[in-house]
């Protein structure tokens, strides 16, 4: 009798669970003034029954997955699971083709495009790399204004104190100290460090030959912190420290960012527009390959150390309703999902740089034939 | 049920129980086969770790050779040179200081438990002992890099570098993560592990041989230090080869506070780098072939490192047991 009573409740239960966990309902207001992005045609779909997987970078990790939480609402068929595994992970998983797209922040090397025919990377948003310092004697002051060489004489090593003349001649007034400058740097290996030292090595030859350009280098000097936190952590620790963090963290851990002279010769602070600038200057010398440095852009208010982070697809899909489901996720991504970019300090493509990737995303085939539009 | 005891006569029940019974004497063979699998599992495991190991790290192997040893150069950029040197020194430099440390600590904290402990508190110490060896280690870290390193190293290290900065051990610039850092956080996690078998170790030492050294007028000091400490000093160089081994693998904290530079400075107060660190920051980001397999052979050190430390505490163990007598040991 009992037992009888116990099993009629677990299924009361169980069906009150169940309604709870089936579509998930439009909660933002944005997200339900957006027409479906395209619903294939007029069968209907069982949700979540299309499950599109990646892996790859961890840098745009929390954009893409708000992108695909608001997504669901959009088209409720298809589930994408991303796992920011790193972005040699995401090229390695894309090649063995286990995965149906990967992110990655580092450009494909000649090796990479040799081991995977077919794969083309398509710029998804930006990120800035920002300077970041630690200064008692600067704490209400202006911010420190800094250059290329400045900074990569920094970071090499040569310029050892607050009150050296290359840094005293950018910041007449500015009452530097006479301190041992700490160089704190990322340890693990990421796509900050590939944009930073990209920048570096594009303003200093001595960078260039010596450290150069990867998501993991040898550096000549400096502590070396874990995850943006632990860069955070050890620039305000030390009194006297500079390192590099995404613009996103510094701002939301209220860190004092310098300010950069650019290529053009004027003293710009890093926000999304200046940003943005930088991928726009670059936007109609976009190879086919739609993977460009742009680091140290010549506009006249381009932040210069900023870079892309890629979605990596086959051009040639062999399965075409997931083929046709990813296709429409990145063309809403980058349209309508460009105002959570901004929202999380992501930089979302300008318009000269996001018709390219439109119009290459159109050109996906499935087994060699065109995608429904 | 008790209606279906009812139902079954009692010859049927002994033919039942007969039938168990000799089900039960092929299970005897049964169970001794499943015990010796498992016994062999693990040689086979550590075989399989060191095969895929060896395997994966050919073309590194085969372009350093044994140079990848005593190089310290590390540069997946541009030169493409890799070498262990730096991270081999900081783990075995981290791991030792870090049991110079801890091990005099938890002993005592052992047979204070152990012995000295007044009841009520043996078990509320032990249960928080065991505690603090369940926190997880990216925990340790964070804590290590926010709470200890500006609170206690850096201070520590101030005071070092301006009393004893002659010794190369000590020499500045002082910064917070260091190996000094590193040592002391894995002190502090290795600690709890060692403590709570050096106390078992002494709880498992039989009456007697405390009775007869009180009996013989023997202090409560010198019975610790001259019955209790020989009889069970195998068993507490277990516990500090467990402590050994959770230090030299340990990840996330280390990573976290040592500084990941790849200075080779004799100085405990500047920062240093560990194999399992190098493993864990690069791994993910690692873009070619052989920048792939200078990680993987990374671990292939790691792993003959942890091996040779385990055989040689293992034979000095063996060592001490031979040296005392098999009648005291009864």
């Amino acid at each position: 009798m009992r037992k009888m009573l116990f099993v009629l409740l677990l299924g009361v239960v169980l069906a009150a669970c169940g309604p709870a966990s089936t579509p998930p309902q439009p909660s933002t207001p944005a997200a339900s003034t957006v027409a479906p992005g395209g619903t294939t045609g007029p069968t209907v779909l069982p949700t979540g029954s299309i499950q599109v997987n990646g892996a790859g970078a961890t840098f745009p990790f929390p954009l893409y997955s708000r992108w695909f939480y608001e997504y669901a609402f959009i088209d409720p068929t298809v589930k994408f699971n991303y796992q920011s595994i790193g972005s040699g992970g995401g090229i390695k998983q894309i090649t063995a083709r286990t995965v149906d797209f990967a992110g990655s922040d580092a450009i494909l090397t000649p090796e990479n495009y040799a081991a995977a025919p077919g794969i083309q990377m398509l710029p998804t948003v930006g990120g800035a790399v920002v300077p970041v310092y630690n200064m008692a004697e600067l704490k209400d002051q202006v911010a420190l204004v800094l250059d290329g060489i400045t900074l990569a004489g920094i970071f090499l090593g040569q310029i050892t104190k607050w009150n050296d003349p290359a840094i005293a001649a950018l910041n007449p007034g500015l009452p530097l100290p006479d301190r041992d400058i700490i160089v704190v740097h990322r340890s693990d290996g990421s796509g900050t460090t590939f944009i930073f030292t990209d920048y570096l090595s594009q303003v200093s030859a001595d960078w260039k030959a010596q450290v150069g350009n990867a998501p993991s280098v040898e550096w000549p000097v400096g502590l070396g912190g874990k995850g943006n936190e632990g860069v955070a952590g050890m620039v305000r620790q030390n009194d006297g420290a500079i390192g590099y963090v995404e613009l996103a963290y510094a701002r939301q851990n209220k860190m004092s960012i310098a300010r950069m002279v650019n290529a053009a010769g004027n003293t710009v602070e890093a926000t999304i527009e200046t940003t943005q600038n930088a991928m726009a200057d670059f936007g109609d010398a976009m190879p086919d390959t739609l993977a460009r440095s742009i680091v140290n852009a010549p506009g006249a208010n381009s932040w210069p150390i900023a870079g892309y982070t890629y979605f990596l697809v086959y051009m040639d899909q062999t399965d075409c309703l997931k083929a046709q489901k990813l296709v429409e996720f990145i063309r809403w991504a980058l349209t309508q999902g460009s105002s959570y970019a901004t929202e999380l300090e992501y930089v979302p493509l300008p318009e000269n740089v996001r018709n390219l990737v439109l119009a290459k995303v159109d050109q996906i085939t499935c087994n060699g034939a065109p995608l429904d539009r | 049920m008790p209606q279906n005891r009812s139902r079954k006569s009692p010859v049927e029940e002994s033919r039942t129980l007969s039938v168990v019974r000799q089900l039960w004497r092929h299970g005897d063979r049964f169970f001794q086969g499943l015990v010796v699998l498992a016994a062999l599992a693990v040689p086979a495991l550590v075989v399989a770790i060191g095969y895929v190991l060896w395997n994966g790290s050919a073309l590194s192997r085969r372009a350093f050779g044994w140079a990848f040893l005593y190089t310290a150069r590390w540069d997946p950029a541009i030169d493409r040179i890799f070498g262990a040197l730096p991270f081999i020194e900081g783990t075995l430099v981290t791991s030792l200081l870090a049991l110079l440390v801890a091990v005099p600590i938890s002993i005592g904290v052992g047979i204070f438990l152990a012995e000295l402990a007044p009841p009520w508190l043996r078990r509320p110490a032990g249960f928080l002992m065991e505690l603090l060896a369940a926190v997880p280690s990216v925990i340790y870290g964070l804590w290590g890099l926010f709470v200890f390193i500006p609170a206690v190293v850096r201070p520590l290290g101030e005071w070092l570098s301006a009393h004893l900065g002659f010794l190369p051990i000590f020499a500045g610039p002082v910064f917070g993560p260091s190996r000094l850092a590193a040592a002391l956080v894995l002190a502090i996690m290795v600690s709890p592990t060692i403590a709570a078998f050096s106390r078992d170790v002494f709880q498992a030492i039989p009456q007697s041989q405390r009775e007869a050294a009180l009996a013989l007028g023997a202090t409560r000091w010198e019975m610790i230090s001259q019955v209790l400490v020989p009889y069970g000093l195998s068993g507490l160089l277990g516990a500090v080869i467990l402590g050994l081994g959770r230090a030299l693998g340990e990840t996330m904290a280390v990573t976290m506070v040592i500084g990941n530079n790849l200075d080779l400075s004799a100085s405990l107060l500047h920062p240093g780098y560990t194999m399992a660190s190098v493993i864990a920051n690069e791994f993910t980001e690692a873009t070619y072939d052989l920048y792939l397999q200078a990680l993987v052979e990374v671990g292939l050190v790691l792993f003959a490192t942890t091996l040779l430390l385990h055989i040689f505490a293992r034979l000095l163990i063996w060592g001490v047991a031979r040296r005392i007598p098999q009648e005291s040991r009864v």
